[in-house]
């Protein structure tokens, strides 16, 4: 019969889902992050589950970004140069 | 990386002591050249930081125009403070305390104030995956995902062009339903590729909060792609 006190089995898919971004983030102690991996080899559900995590932090990665419009950086640049006593540069 | 941080590549005047970080080479350069007036390294910053302020900003006033104001007026200060910045915390670290003041200041007029030492129960109460996925306390598995509640691959990955572009704006729409403070940390950490530590000391909160606000909206991000890819799950409704 299978032995739970086994590493890998010793944490519950229910539990590992919580711990996830702890683990992706380096923050657990060693013995718990190594549980973590030996479940992972164990459980292809929790595997998943991680990589796709993983999937979907890549993808927030490429998702455009807002950004002060022209305009705005033009007038801050221009006050940079201001302050810095620099002439404005051609065109 | 939809932004990188802007770091000219430094070419160090005279040999600086081994002690000295690589990072800190950078940034005690950049600060050289932004004094001289370099304008190309001053834009790269302004460039390259104004998303992260503008979502930080974002956080204590009511509209987007408010925020990038409140970033404008960010670059002013720094154009103005730059010769007295004594770097004691990094370069980047002064420009969020400067946006962050500025945007208390707002924020107080604008009677909105989003107090981040402590979770409220929208940030912090509950598993972030249903329940009901897993099996119950007689099974011989407790806890142990059902096989109709199991995560089933996401095919083609989510990075293939056939699907890439209608994924980011999924991404996208399902970040913007987030609860505000795990939108923010979520976006600057994942978007704007900030640090952990870069995000705390942005909102004065404990590594262990950030966690858990990153946690949780990145769990409801990957539910919003299962949904996506599998359809909302009909088979938790029992």
């Amino acid at each position: 019969m299978t032995d739970r006190s086994q590493p890998g089995l010793r944490i519950d898919c229910a539990d590992l889902v919580e711990l996830v971004t702890e683990y992706l983030e380096g923050a657990l102690d060693e013995p718990t992050a190594a549980e973590i991996e030996a479940h992972l080899a164990l459980c292809p559900e929790c595997d998943t589950y991680v990589a796709q995590m993983r999937e979907t932090i890549q993808v927030l990665g490429h998702v455009p970004v807002e950004s002060l419009s022209d305009e705005a950086v033009a007038e801050i640049m221009s006050a940079f140069r201001d302050f810095k006593g620099l002439k404005t540069p051609p065109a | 990386m939809a932004t990188t941080p802007a770091s000219p590549t430094p070419s160090p005047p005279d040999q600086r002591p081994t002690t000295h970080s690589a990072a800190h080479d950078v940034e005690a350069d950049l600060l050289v050249r932004l004094r001289q007036g370099d304008q190309a390294a001053f834009e790269s910053i302004v460039n390259g930081w104004s998303p992260m302020l503008q979502r930080v900003a974002r956080t204590y006033v009511s509209t987007d125009a408010s925020a990038q104001e409140i970033v404008q007026e960010t670059w002013l200060a720094v154009v103005r403070g730059l010769d007295r910045f004594e770097g004691r915390s990094s370069l980047k670290t002064w420009v969020f305390r400067i946006l962050t003041n500025l945007g208390k200041t707002r924020g107080v007029r604008e009677s909105r104030s989003v107090p981040w030492s402590s979770l409220s129960p929208v940030d912090s109460s509950g598993p972030t995956v249903d329940p009901r996925r897993f099996r119950g306390p007689e099974d011989e598995w407790p806890n142990h995902w059902t096989p109709v509640g199991s995560p089933r691959p996401w095919e083609p990955s989510p990075e293939d062009v056939t699907v890439a572009g209608e994924i980011r704006r999924e991404v996208a729409r399902a970040l913007k339903g987030l609860p505000e403070r795990q939108r923010t940390v979520v976006a600057l950490r994942d978007v704007h590729g900030m640090s952990s530590d870069e995000v705390c000391d942005a909102f004065t909160i404990s590594a262990a909060n950030q966690r858990v606000l990153l946690h949780r909206g990145r769990a409801r991000l990957r539910e919003a792609l299962e949904n996506y890819y599998h359809g909302p799950s009909p088979r938790m409704s029992v």
